[in-house]
């Protein structure tokens, strides 16, 4: 599972296609941003360095825009992304004291990343799921009608599938 | 291929959080087991509206709606309904023992005082397949005005219509057309805003995964009403469903020609692209909108010129949001007249409600205008939970106001809010019961707004920093003497000299709380106490002497030591030490420490 390098290689060459693809439509970085955050998980001054160059606009302008919206992350995100709800339905319901206990288990604020990559913690804006307020996303899964005792049984389930998974990686190997 | 029977299963973002996808795979599995998959169809549709109760699917043609269906109901909805013919009464909706399944759900509070002109077809149709629009009346109201209508007569039905904007503002949209039809260039746009950032709301994106060929269709009508041949969707990247099936709609209403060259055979051409937002709330102003759109960062323009004049691209623009656009084809294909006929004298049609917190049927629902408050909440909403009294209701998100209980029988219409402090704002409306802290709800909105403010101007950019700072003296305990007169004059300021509609409106949250609680400020400041118990650093935990069994557990988790006592006794709790961790609240068995 070790890098050699030749993925580097191959996201370069994505990114090129990504950016050829947009070059001539009129207010394409945004578009050319969210596809490279997409590759890359996240948006390196070396990838914008590659944007500002391929669509021939200042760097400055590119991280203008990526720092202006929060969508885009200068950090490196963890496998599993964990969004707390903050919006209104959410924090009248809760939805605080949730983000709260998730800093406390994973000793992180918003924005970070935990040391073994594992999980990030962002708060996030309504994802509209209000019905099941308060809620959190970790990855593509939303959990919901939370409580705070939720919180610890949730985070471990993911602790142990990673487990699980580096068990099973380990018994291949063997 | 006819089948003989149809189940609708609720794909809004509400229900397949609460996991109907894998409803739907069961399903599949359980019917080829059954050797009945052709002879049942499953259709995923968009939001049925409540949410509170999802996942929902319906059976046609019985047409029973049942609700909080889990994977392991569908064998048993499988092997009787389906197969059998016998409805599973424990699972329907409403009435378990209507005769007449259909009608299960209309004593549900929550649907009968509805009425659907914008979600017309949520939870009616597969939104994935143009024909099943087409056959709901699509593209009939695009074909109508592009054959039959002048674009002044599109424009003159709009404006007889009485239909004003749904983003929040309401401004009148036959007006806003006509503004952006007059002006003479080589080139027009017409844009949606589908940037629905207000904390609470997702009325456009259930309308986008439910019903998107309604503001594809309406966006078409648009272009040839004002000459633009070329439309812009901007849709938040957090709503991936609602992306992907726009997408769809879109690639869908190219193949038809429905978009593309000489739609309908006639001269007027119209394409449509999708723009994704990059969470910005400020991108949901119309000029900041089209300055994202260009590719940029997303700060508001001056306006005047207004993006009828100078838009995207310094060419006129024509800018609606979702919902306004969602209305438009029914408008043109039942007429004006009909559409005026609903509402009051001055809001015209229905409006969207994403209603949530502290109420038992959070959803969403479409009311006639002029509908009261009191409707919505104990009738549609069904009420507070827990027995809890209801407090305020908060429309209009972080531009808006809260609504308080003295105000319950007022008829919702945009007028109305605006004249007591609060406004229609684009549909959130979150509840709130007597635990909810209106300090706090103030500071939480102004914590948006700061958050959220894009720093072009500086009394946004200072101004509501500066409100944020005193508030949160306010909630810790700390508030002095004069605070509540620094916010009041801080807000006019801010509302008199911000760029934007979204700063002008930031200090609203705080400036209708304090008009209807303000009694709830003086006692942060005066009494340096939080009536709703919410603002822990004006809380004392304090043990009840009666409960207080005296095993001194809570002494010895205690981190400071604050609390002494002997064995067998009831122990106390020094306040001064007291740091309000509320370990040993938590730690008592006997329910004996409470804050107040």
């Amino acid at each position: 599972m070790s890098c050699t390098g030749c993925c580097a290689d191959n996201k370069l060459k994505e990114l090129e296609k990504i950016i050829e693809k947009y070059k001539d439509i009129r207010g394409a970085l945004i578009p050319v941003l969210h596809e490279a955050q997409e590759l890359y998980g996240y948006l390196p001054l070396s990838v914008q360095k590659k944007i500002a160059e391929g669509l021939n606009i200042p760097l400055s302008e590119v991280y203008g825009v990526v720092t202006f919206y929060t969508q885009f992350s200068l950090n490196p995100k963890g496998k599993y992304k964990i969004s707390v709800c903050l919006g209104t339905a959410c924090y009248v319901k809760g939805a605080g004291e949730i983000y709260d206990k998730i800093s406390e288990i994973l000793n992180i604020k918003s924005g970070e990343c935990t040391p073994d990559g594992l999980f990030s913690l962002d708060a996030c804006r309504c994802i509209g799921a209000c019905g099941l307020a308060p809620v959190i996303t970790i990855n593509e899964d939303v959990h919901g009608r939370l409580t705070v005792d939720d919180v610890p049984g949730i985070i471990q389930k993911y602790i142990d599938k990673e487990k699980e998974a580096k068990d099973q990686e380990k018994l291949v190997e063997a | 291929m006819i089948y003989r029977s149809h189940v609708l299963v609720c794909n809004g973002t509400g229900c397949v959080s609460s996991k109907s996808p894998d409803l739907m795979a069961k399903m599949e599995e359980l019917l080829v087991a059954n050797g009945i998959e052709n002879e049942v169809k499953i259709i995923k549709t968009g939001c049925f509206g409540l949410c509170e109760k999802g996942p929902i699917l319906v059976i046609y043609p019985e047409g029973a709606t049942y609700c909080n269906v889990s994977v392991d109901d569908i064998e048993e909805i499988v092997n009787e309904h389906l197969v059998k013919g016998r409805i599973v009464k424990r699972l329907l909706l409403g009435d378990k023992e209507a005769e007449d399944v259909s009608k299960s759900r209309d004593n549900v509070g929550f649907f009968a005082k509805q009425k659907r002109i914008a979600l017309r077809n949520c939870g009616v149709i597969n939104p994935e397949n143009i024909e099943e629009y087409i056959a709901h009346d699509g593209y009939l109201a695009l074909a109508k005005a592009v054959t039959e209508m002048t674009p002044a007569e599109v424009i003159a039905e709009i404006t007889k219509s009485g239909l004003r904007g749904r983003g929040g503002a309401g401004f009148p949209v036959g007006r806003k057309w006509q503004f952006a039809a007059q002006e003479v260039s080589d080139q027009k746009y017409v844009c949606c805003n589908a940037d629905e950032g207000d904390p609470g709301a997702f009325m456009d994106r259930s309308i986008l995964e439910g019903d998107p060929h309604s503001v594809i269709e309406a966006m078409a009508i648009a272009g040839y009403a004002i000459g633009a041949n070329q439309g812009y969707i901007y849709v938040r990247a957090e709503y991936p469903i609602a992306v992907e099936r726009l997408n769809i709609a879109i690639k869908q209403a190219h193949e038809y020609g429905l978009l593309g060259k000489n739609i309908f055979n006639t001269d007027f051409s119209f394409n449509l692209e999708l723009r994704l937002g990059a969470g910005a709330f400020v991108c949901g102003e119309e000029t900041a909108l089209m300055t994202s759109i260009e590719g940029n960062r997303g700060e508001p323009r001056t306006r005047p010129p207004f993006p009828a004049v100078k838009g995207l691209w310094g060419k006129p623009t024509l800018l609606n949001n979702v919902e306004t656009y969602a209305n438009i084809p029914v408008i043109l294909l039942k007429g004006a007249d009909w559409f005026s006929s609903i509402g009051t004298e001055k809001s015209k049609g229905t409006k969207v409600f994403a209603i949530g917190g502290k109420i038992h049927n959070t959803g969403l629902v479409e009311i006639p205008m002029g509908t009261t408050l009191r409707e919505v909440v104990y009738d549609i909403g069904g009420g507070i939970p827990n027995g809890k009294k209801f407090k305020a209701a908060q429309t209009g998100g972080p531009s808006g106001g809260c609504i308080p209980a003295d105000h319950l029988d007022i008829p919702i219409d945009y007028d109305n809010l605006l004249e007591i402090g609060s406004m229609m704002g684009s549909g959130g409306m979150i509840i709130m019961d007597e635990d909810t802290c209106m300090v706090d709800i103030a500071k939480f909105f102004l914590e948006f707004t700061v958050d959220e403010s894009c720093g072009k101007c500086p009394p946004c950019r200072i101004g509501t920093k500066r409100m944020l700072e005193i508030l949160d003296r306010i909630t810790q305990g700390k508030g002095e003497e004069g605070d509540i007169e620094k916010l009041e004059a801080l807000a006019e300021s801010i509302n008199k000299g911000a760029l934007c509609g979204l700063g002008q409106t930031a200090p609203n949250p705080v400036l209708s709380t304090l008009k209807f609680f303000r009694d709830e400020y003086e006692a942060h400041v005066k009494d340096k106490k939080c009536p709703a118990g919410v603002c822990t650093a004006l809380l004392n935990y304090v043990i009840i002497a009666d409960k207080c069994k005296g095993c001194s557990l809570c002494a010895r988790k205690c981190p400071v030591n604050a609390i002494s006592g002997e064995v067998k006794k009831p122990y106390v709790i020094d306040q001064d030490k007291c740091i309000k961790c509320g370990v040993c609240m938590e730690s008592c068995k006997f329910a004996a420490i409470e804050k107040k």
